[in-house]
């Protein structure tokens, strides 16, 4: 039996321990928003926080999720209010979608190890996340902007929600 | 890639909603004709668009599927202008795959042109009935009724009433002839030209389940399907019970597949094709992958078994040395122009790679077939088409298959292709329950429709004013006969045809054992690599500058085809005043000619007509001495007509089409043993955050011309631009792709 907090709520399972975190995320838990895109570590698509550090979910045994904190892109806010979200919100970032969810995992544990990344930061940190339909030059520039209104101490991810955001359209 | 003449032959139809308010329709009443396929007549039903409830809700239905093009948004957006409420009171619904919705197809950068008028005149209706409820409702002249933001306004009493409780009452007033309705001045857009938030965006960024891997179905099992690994190949047996004894596993069995009709059908429509293999059913996704690895099968690879990329370029080669199979265009006479001596004639040969789609998202279908009737959900750009292909392989009535549209993880043409919704309909019917149909990436990159390769052997002449007097293309590419492989041939009438006297066109074909298909700006994508490279070649030839050479080429009369051979006179339309344009508009804003650059860095140009969009583009690149090279920055000028419906999206489109465009250069997909090589994105990658250009550049050259489609022509330009300021930076002329074969590579 494998303990783990998912998004702040402990979670159990006695499947397969070798079972990676993603299938386990997503097929015994119900939370889609990880997503499968290459079961290499080649795409970033799979992107979720382990003790706050980013993992690919899809290289990674349930097994070593044991007993540690596990956030994905549904525990970084119930509304979509985190700082990263908003700032991805307002820039419109998305095109097709499917690889922003672990966009912005990478962009939140870079915004929590570097307050205010540069260019090459964002670059170093987001390397690893392929966006097959280009945004990235909007990727980077809400990783800007989200640094802007994130608080001058990083929080934690999955108790940031409460952080304002400017909506709306552009 | 389709024409959609709703707006030719459509009426209005309104209905009482029950409860209350109104729904407005469009009836169909054309022949849809779709240019690569057999013509589908559209029923006389319904297209639903808009619907008010007496709340004032206000719900725009989409027809198209959203693949990351902002579809959701530019239709509806159309409607909501017309019908004068305000963009956040809609609230936007797709639609399932149906006939009544006319010819639903995502592809081609068709909806814009297709639904500029239509759905704007669907919207004005809606407003004029409205308006005609609310001067009945007061006695008053509906000429002294005004709209906005959602009401009606009687400016002489001070009274106004909501839409939604005008609904009721105006779903009985007269339908409005769509040719009569009053459309805005386009002065008055609130909507149209504003940028707007994708509708689902606040969905993607938390994660919820929008996309079609994301399907969940009650009793639901998990399937995977090893396909045969040469096209026509079959599974002849394997070790299905070792794998049934699997953990988790629910069954094993072997897919006999489908003989295809010949080899080189349209698989658009004709066939998808459905292809052996061994499919494994379990109750995850997990285990049903995991039971493959230890799945032995033994297959008879069938008559591509030995297919060989290297040996198809030999092949190639000396195809080219032989008379022509076929002559595609002809226009004057090239050879007695070759023969002067007061000419300069270049030749090269170009070498186009196959390549792959490789969506974010893997292929995936669900299906559910219960009492003889199929349930299925996928995101599909050609879902109606989808639809009868299961009808006829599970041999049901079309009205027993419905088939749902979810969002799609990219679709770049993949989606355009159902031979998803065969494997899953068949193992859903085969087990007897509903099943989530989940490819790998390695299935997903080794059973694409790629984008054919070809080879281009190219001879041109200038004279000794520098003008282009001859063009010579022999195209090697695949098929049989007469026939090309899907969306692998050449269109032969692309530009500089018509601006040239003397121009030919040739064609040779060999055999090919792989499926091809449409990749986002099917042709367009590699030829515009071919031609605008080889201008570039001339235009060095000519001693001239290649903006320079470019403009006068625009600028040449245009001669009158006596009796062209292949798919009609000119460059499908080329307009050489809207293309003039875009080359000077691009021209100044890169600051052509004008800055000194540091040695190794250079700016090179190219521009594009496809899909009704004229495109130019600048790059300026840095090549290292490794030969490493790293775009600085990309200028694109388009004109695509009259408006930018959404900018923001419009902009983002563009620079992802370039961004694609730049991965293209660095792709490959190679044969061996009639098998795909590459099985992942470390052997066929896509640019990373680092290769991207920091800026990319749009600017819209506005025309007084519809409004026509982005989701495709911004991307073919990229190529030849990066490599003509490479050649312009290092004097090496990059004539094969991927680029990586001559050593470079992005930084």
């Amino acid at each position: 039996m494998i303990r783990m907090k998912v998004n702040g709520k402990n979670q159990q399972f006695d499947g397969d321990p070798e079972m990676p975190l993603l299938w386990v995320l997503r097929d015994e838990l119900d939370l889609k928003g990880t997503k499968f895109g290459c079961g290499m570590g080649l795409c970033g698509a799979c992107t979720v926080h382990l003790n706050g550090k980013p993992i690919r979910a899809c290289l990674t045994p349930v097994s070593a999720a044991a007993n540690k904190s596990v956030t994905t892109i549904e525990g970084l806010s119930t509304d979509g209010t985190h700082p990263v979200q908003a700032a991805w919100q307002d820039l419109d970032v998305p095109q097709c979608g499917y690889c922003q969810a672990g966009q912005i995992m990478s962009a939140c544990a870079l915004l929590a190890k570097t307050p205010k990344p540069t260019d090459a930061d964002i670059d170093a940190a987001m390397n690893g996340n392929l966006c097959r339909c280009g945004t990235y030059l909007r990727i980077r520039a809400a990783v800007h902007k989200a640094a802007e209104a994130m608080p001058a101490k990083p929080v934690k991810a999955a108790n940031s929600g409460a952080a304002s955001r400017r909506g709306g359209t552009k | 890639m389709k024409k959609n003449n709703i707006n030719r032959r459509s009426f209005l139809q309104v209905t009482a909603l029950a409860g209350g308010g109104f729904m407005l329709g469009l009836y169909p009443k054309a022949t849809t004709v779709l240019a690569q396929g057999p013509p589908r007549q559209a029923p006389l039903v319904p297209m639903n668009f808009i619907s008010i409830a007496p709340n004032g809700i206000v719900t725009l239905t989409s027809k198209n599927t959203e693949i990351g093009q902002n579809i959701y948004n530019t239709l509806p957006m159309l409607i909501a202008e017309e019908l004068d409420v305000d963009w956040k009171a809609v609230k936007v619904v797709r639609a399932d795959a149906d006939n009544k919705y006319g010819g639903q197809f995502t592809g081609g950068s068709s909806a814009t042109p297709g639904n500029w008028e239509p759905m704007r005149q669907v919207g004005a209706a809606g407003r004029q009935m409205l308006i005609a409820a609310a001067a009945q409702t007061w006695g008053v002249a509906e000429a002294e009724c005004s709209t906005a933001s959602g009401r009606v306004h009687h400016k002489a009493s001070n009274r106004s009433l909501g839409y939604g409780e005008l609904a009721t009452k105006a779903a009985s007033m007269p339908v409005p002839d769509l040719r009569s309705v009053k459309l805005k001045d386009p002065k008055d857009y609130k909507i149209i030209g504003t940028s707007t938030i994708s509708v689902e965006t606040k969905e993607i960024l938390t994660g919820k389940p929008i996309f079609g891997i994301d399907v969940k179905v009650p009793g639901m099992l998990y399937a995977v399907m090893q396909r045969t690994p040469v096209l026509g190949g079959k599974a002849v047996s394997a070790n299905l019970d070792v794998i049934k004894a699997m953990k988790g596993v629910k069954a094993a069995f072997i897919i006999e597949g489908r003989p295809l009709r010949s080899d080189y059908p349209n698989y658009l429509f004709e066939d998808a094709g459905f292809e052996s293999g061994v499919a494994i059913v379990a109750d995850s996704w997990w285990a049903a992958q995991s039971a493959r690895e230890k799945l032995e099968v033994k297959w008879d690879a069938g008559k591509w078994g030995a297919q060989d990329s290297v040996e198809n370029a030999k092949k190639a080669v000396e195809l080219s040395k032989r008379t022509p199979m076929r002559t595609l265009r002809k226009d004057g006479d090239v050879e007695p122009v070759f023969n002067r001596a007061d000419i300069k004639a270049v030749e090269a040969n170009y070498t186009i790679p196959f390549i792959a789609h490789g969506t974010m998202e893997p292929q995936n279908c669900t299906a559910h077939f219960k009492d003889g009737k199929i349930e299925l959900w996928m995101a599909g750009q050609i879902p109606q088409s989808g639809r009868t292909m299961v009808a006829q392989l599970l041999k049901l009535p079309e009205s027993d298959v419905t088939v749902h549209n979810v969002r799609g993880g990219g679709g770049f043409g993949r989606r355009a292709y159902n031979d998803l919704m065969l494997d899953a309909a068949w193992i859903s019917k085969t087990v007897g329950a509903p099943v989530k149909l989940l490819w790998s990436r390695e299935d997903d990159m080794q059973h694409d429709y790629y984008r054919c390769g070809g080879f281009q052997f190219m001879k041109g002449a200038v004279d000794k004013d520098g003008k282009l007097v001859a063009w010579h293309d022999h195209f090697v590419g695949y098929g049989e006969g007469n026939a090309f492989a899907h969306d692998g041939g050449f269109q032969p009438n692309e530009f500089p045809a018509l601006f040239v006297p003397n121009f030919h066109v040739q064609s040779s074909v060999m055999g090919l054992g792989l499926k091809t298909g449409a990749l986002r700006a099917p042709y367009s994508n590699s030829t515009a690599w071919v031609i605008q490279s080889f201008i570039d070649e001339l235009a060095h030839a000519a001693g001239k500058d290649p903006v320079q050479f470019r403009l006068e080429l625009l600028a040449a009369p245009q001669i009158t085809p006596a009796a062209p051979a292949g798919r009609g006179p000119g460059p499908q339309g080329l307009n050489a005043a809207r293309m003039t344009g875009v080359l000077k508009l691009v021209a100044e804003k890169s600051g052509w000619g004008q800055r000194k650059l540091p040695k190794g860095t250079a700016q090179g140009v190219a521009f594009h007509f496809s899909h009704r969009g004229y495109f130019a583009e600048v790059a300026e690149v840095t090549v290292a001495a490794n030969k490493k090279i790293k775009v600085n920055k990309v200028w694109v000028a388009a004109d695509v007509g009259s408006h930018i419906i959404n900018p923001s999206s419009a902009e983002t489109q563009v620079q992802g089409a370039v961004i694609d465009g730049l991965s293209e250069m660095i792709q490959e997909i190679t044969l061996k043993n009639g098998a795909v090589v590459q099985s992942n994105y470390h052997q066929h990658p896509w640019l990373k955050i680092s290769q991207a250009p920091p800026q990319i550049e749009v600017h819209f050259l506005k025309t007084n011309n519809p409004p026509t489609g982005l989701g495709e022509p911004a991307l073919p330009p990229i190529l030849p631009a990066v490599c003509n300021a490479i050649f312009t930076a290092t004097g090496e002329r990059i004539r094969t792709m991927p680029m990586t074969k001559q050593g470079f590579s992005f930084a």
